[in-house]
């Protein structure tokens, strides 16, 4: 076993320390070392989109990047996104839209539909699609997910 | 029973109470549960599809540090020959066990065959590796016509066809044969004008629930098992684990915990009983996990099926016999759903003579798993094509003649039972009159199809207890995992019994200690059933609640009514108090008020639908394009419509994904070449059109409010649809499944 790496960085706006492997992707170093588990694995390389987090202003799949890489960066994850007192307006069009059912996939969709709506507020429903389609969902047909991301666009 | 009425709660979209937890990823799933000193375990599995286990050596891996334990089918009690009676039909307990883990044989590629617990899951994984298996190959059996002959390999030395009562006396693939006799088929095929028989073949797909199985057990020093788990049955997994480990159900409790999709493949156990060993030789908690490619070669696939189907009918398009040959792929071990897909097959329509023969097959793949419908999309494809081309051969819309020959209450199925009041027929004029059948559809290459499909549902049984809050709140305790809303469909029907708004209603999902015994979330039973039982825990609270009114007022509870969340007497005094006011003063009338509801109804209501897919072929690539797709379906009674909707959209689109890309890739090894979610391609939404879902209500006489089962019917349609669409947009008939690209250019004879 591998000696583990001291590593700082920055989730969800606090300064955070662990140690990891250097085997470790950051989705284990979330789940596994800091118990923030809305981050989700579904297949461990890449192909599903449940582990979405926003690197440094960046989408990317958690399970594809290294604990390690991200020291001196910044994660924002699912737990990041609500105030404590409201939600975020992506997820309340979730809610309204009932665009999740077993909700395995939801915090990788609402991430996803985050860092586009940071780039492009007013997307059209291809560029939705076309940005969304790294994440699989298997329970809603995708279409009240596309819907709420609409939605989103459109109250902000 | 029926009761017909305007409602105040059902119908309405409240916001799905497990919503926050779940957009906020707060909601714990099966792999998110921790707990002090955590093991995690591992499962090898076996890289050749039939093999002899020769020997199993663990010592190498014992031997690593960060090791605390190795178990391999040896620890498994022994099962001799015993029949388990899990509920849902008595299964051989050797084949649930040698499933878990195998013993004497490996019968997959993917086959569970030891399993690690240590301190971490990488040294477990590496463990894995460390443990060595002496193997005698043998050749595999991949298909089920190939595993049908006489002098292929067998599986199971032991296994012996049954067929019609009768067990052969030689060994065979084949583990059983069934048939089902309507009429006279020899001379309804004679009346007829016409008659089409056709060969279809299907693929072996995945349920593709995003979340892998998950377990973590724990034993207690008494001897208390506890498990926790995504399943979509606490107590079938508490039956299961009980059967396979010879331990009483009492030491057993199961905690169910967020599920992440199940369709079906979450109910057979894998890895829960694993843990259990585990957890029993370590004394530690043991959390094991199954990664994407395990799930894929160790888990539930639905079968691959060979279809034959015969239908005929009069040049008016009435059909005078249909004929069925149906063999079902069944995996490794006995268990096809071809009894379900010999049930549906010409469920729809009205057919005087009618023989279904089916078989059930083993073949080397993993033990088949229900999936959305089991067996009913394999037969669909087969029977809606071949009522297309006689549609079409005889010049008549395909939607008229299913209203010619529609099912309605009173005709039988061809396997028995008389359809109680139906809503097929309903489903149909739907179709016809939705915007989406008279749209221009002219463009080259571009086509249009319908097709129909059925599905039952189930009953079974289930448990609610409520226990009424000061504040005229009720707490709602169940015993049904939500995979898709049922939460909030189940609290609406209470909340209607009693008056009060859906967010009155506080609904939690228990272990297997704390609520009365639940069946599975499946067999689209849950808005039906325990939403059943909420109606009966409802009326038990409103009961009492009457009684604690009377007693209020000092009448008699005969002259209490309750209407629209009012307690009032009548004949004499005039009082009235809301069911809120009288939540607060339970004290002084009598203590707390909890109510019960148990059900094991009989009247689910069976669930029609029919779809009407665009599509565009591209002729240089074969390419299958979505334009548009409309999904009629009888609910009975939506509950809560945006999660009949989205139960609609998700199963036409599993149904897509079926029809065009989705299949396991088997080598001549018999190991499967596409087991991630890269190359076995489900839909994305780039692939999709919206989905429009057009919900039918003829309700359902066996459910206060009409309830019919919505999960299962809207997966049954799209693969006929979509083919029969094709055959519109470029003159090709495709009987083979997927039709994905290098079939349709085939089909084209273009390669």
């Amino acid at each position: 076993m591998a000696r583990k790496s001291h590593v700082q960085t920055t989730i969800n706006g606090e300064t955070v320390e662990f140690l990891c492997e250097p085997r470790q992707s950051l989705l284990e170093v979330l789940r596994d070392e800091l118990h923030l588990t809305g981050a989700k694995e579904g297949c461990n390389n890449g192909n599903c989109g449940a582990c979405s987090v926003i690197l440094d202003g960046r989408l990317v799949n958690s399970c594809l990047v290294l604990g390690v890489e991200t020291e001196g960066k910044s994660v924002e994850t699912i737990e990041g996104l609500a105030a404590p007192d409201k939600l975020h307006p992506i997820q309340d069009a979730f809610l309204e839209n009932a665009a999740l059912q077993c909700g395995i996939c939801t915090p990788g969709f609402i991430m996803s539909a985050k860092a586009l709506l940071d780039q492009n507020p007013n997307p059209t429903e291809h560029e939705v699609r076309y940005w969304l389609a790294g994440n699989l969902c298997r329970c809603t047909g995708y279409d009240k997910i596309v819907r709420a991301v609409l939605d989103a666009a459109a109250a902000d | 029973m029926l009761e017909n009425k305007d409602y105040k709660v059902i119908g309405t979209r409240p916001i799905r109470h497990d919503g926050v937890d779940k957009v906020t990823g707060r909601a714990l799933y099966g792999a998110d549960f921790h707990a002090a000193g955590l093991l995690h375990g591992r499962v090898l599995r076996s890289p050749h599809a039939h093999a002899k286990i020769i020997a199993i050596d663990t010592s190498r891996a014992e031997a690593l540090p960060g090791v605390k334990a190795v178990v391999t089918a040896k620890d498994l009690p022994d099962a001799g020959d015993k029949v388990a009676d899990l509920g849902e039909g008595a299964v051989n307990l050797k084949h649930l066990c040698d499933n878990i883990l195998a013993s004497d044989k490996v019968l997959y590629k993917g086959h569970a065959v030891a399993a690690v617990a240590a301190t971490n899951p990488h040294v477990a994984e590496e463990a894995c590796t460390l443990i060595d298996v002496e193997y005698e190959v043998l050749p595999p059996v991949l298909e089920v016509r190939q595993a049908m002959e006489p002098d292929a390999p067998l599986l199971h030395e032991h296994l012996r066809t049954t067929s019609l009562g009768e067990t052969a006396a030689e060994p065979s693939n084949v583990a059983s044969h069934i048939q089902h006799k309507l009429g006279d088929p020899e001379k309804g095929f004679a009346a007829a004008d016409i008659i089409i028989e056709r060969e279809f073949v299907t693929g072996t797909v995945h349920q593709g629930y995003i979340e892998p199985h998950n377990a973590t057990a724990h034993y207690n020093a008494d001897g208390q098992l506890t498990i926790w788990c995504s399943t979509q049955g606490a107590f079938t997994v508490r039956e299961q684990v009980a059967e396979i480990l010879q331990y009483p159900v009492s030491k057993i409790k199961v905690v169910p915990m967020e599920i992440g999709g199940g369709f079906g493949g979450k109910i057979s156990v894998y890895i829960k009983p694993v843990a259990a060993m585990l957890a029993k030789k370590t004394g530690k908690p043991v959390k094991v996990l199954m990664n994407r490619a395990g799930v894929f070669e160790g888990t539930g696939p639905t079968p691959a099926s060979f279809i034959r189907v015969k239908m005929g009918a009069t040049k008016e398009g009435q059909l005078t016999a249909a004929q069925g040959y149906l063999a079902f792929e069944a995996g490794a071990y006995p268990g096809s759903p071809v009894g379900p897909g010999a049930m549906c097959i010409f469920a729809p329509y009205s057919i005087e003579n009618v023989i279904i023969d089916g078989y059930d097959v083993v073949v080397n793949k993993p033990k088949t798993a229900p999936y959305r419908a089991p067996g009913a999309p394999n037969v669909a494809f087969g029977s809606e094509t071949v009522l297309d081309e006689i549609a079409e051969k005889l010049g008549i819309d395909p939607l008229e003649i299913r209203l010619l020959n529609g099912a309605k209450a009173g005709d039988r199925r061809a396997d028995g039972p008389v359809h109680p009041r139906i809503g097929f027929i309903e489903t149909v004029e739907a179709a016809k009159a939705h915007p989406h059948y008279t749209a221009p559809n002219g463009k080259k290459h571009h086509g249009r199809g319908v097709a129909s499909g059925y599905w039952f549902n189930i009953g079974l049984e289930s448990s609610v207890t409520i226990n009424v809050n000061s504040d005229g709140t009720i707490n709602l305790i169940e015993g049904s995992t939500d995979i898709g809303g049922t939460r909030a469909s189940i609290a609406m029907q209470a909340a209607e019994v009693l008056g009060i708004p859906a967010e009155s209603v506080n609904p939690s999902v228990v272990d297997t200690n704390s609520v009365g015994y639940t069946a599975v979330t499946g067999g689209s039973r849950t808005t039906y059933a325990t939403g059943y039982a909420a109606y009966e825990a409802a009326q038990d609270v409103k009961q009492q609640m009457i009684a604690r009114a009377a007693k209020l007022w000092e009448v008699d509870e005969a002259n209490v009514q309750f209407a629209d969340g009012e307690f009032s007497s009548i004949n004499g005094k005039e009082e009235q108090i809301s069911f809120r006011d009288l939540c607060a003063r339970l004290g002084e009338t009598g203590g707390p008020v909890v109510g019960s509801g148990t059900v094991n109804p009989g009247g689910a209501g069976g669930a029609y639908a029919t779809h009407v897919v665009d599509v565009a072929v591209d002729e240089e690539t074969g390419k299958v394009d979505i334009l548009r797709y409309t999904a009629v379906q009888d609910a009975g009674r939506a509950i809560h419509p945006s999660y009949v909707e989205g139960q609609i959209q998700g199963g036409a689109v599993q149904g897509i994904g079926w029809a065009l890309n989705e299949e396991y890739i088997y080598n001549a090894e018999g190991e499967m070449t596409n087991a991630s979610f890269l190359d076995y391609r489900m839909p994305t939404c780039l692939d999709l059109p919206m989905i429009d879902a057009v919900i039918v209500e003829v309700p359902n006489p066996g459910h206060p409010y009409g309830v019919r089962g919505v999960g299962e019917v809207p997966i049954v349609p799209p693969m006929a649809a979509i083919a029969n669409a094709i055959y519109d947009a470029i003159g090709v008939r495709m009987r083979e499944l997927p039709m994905s690209p290098d079939r349709v250019l085939k089909a084209l004879g273009k390669i």
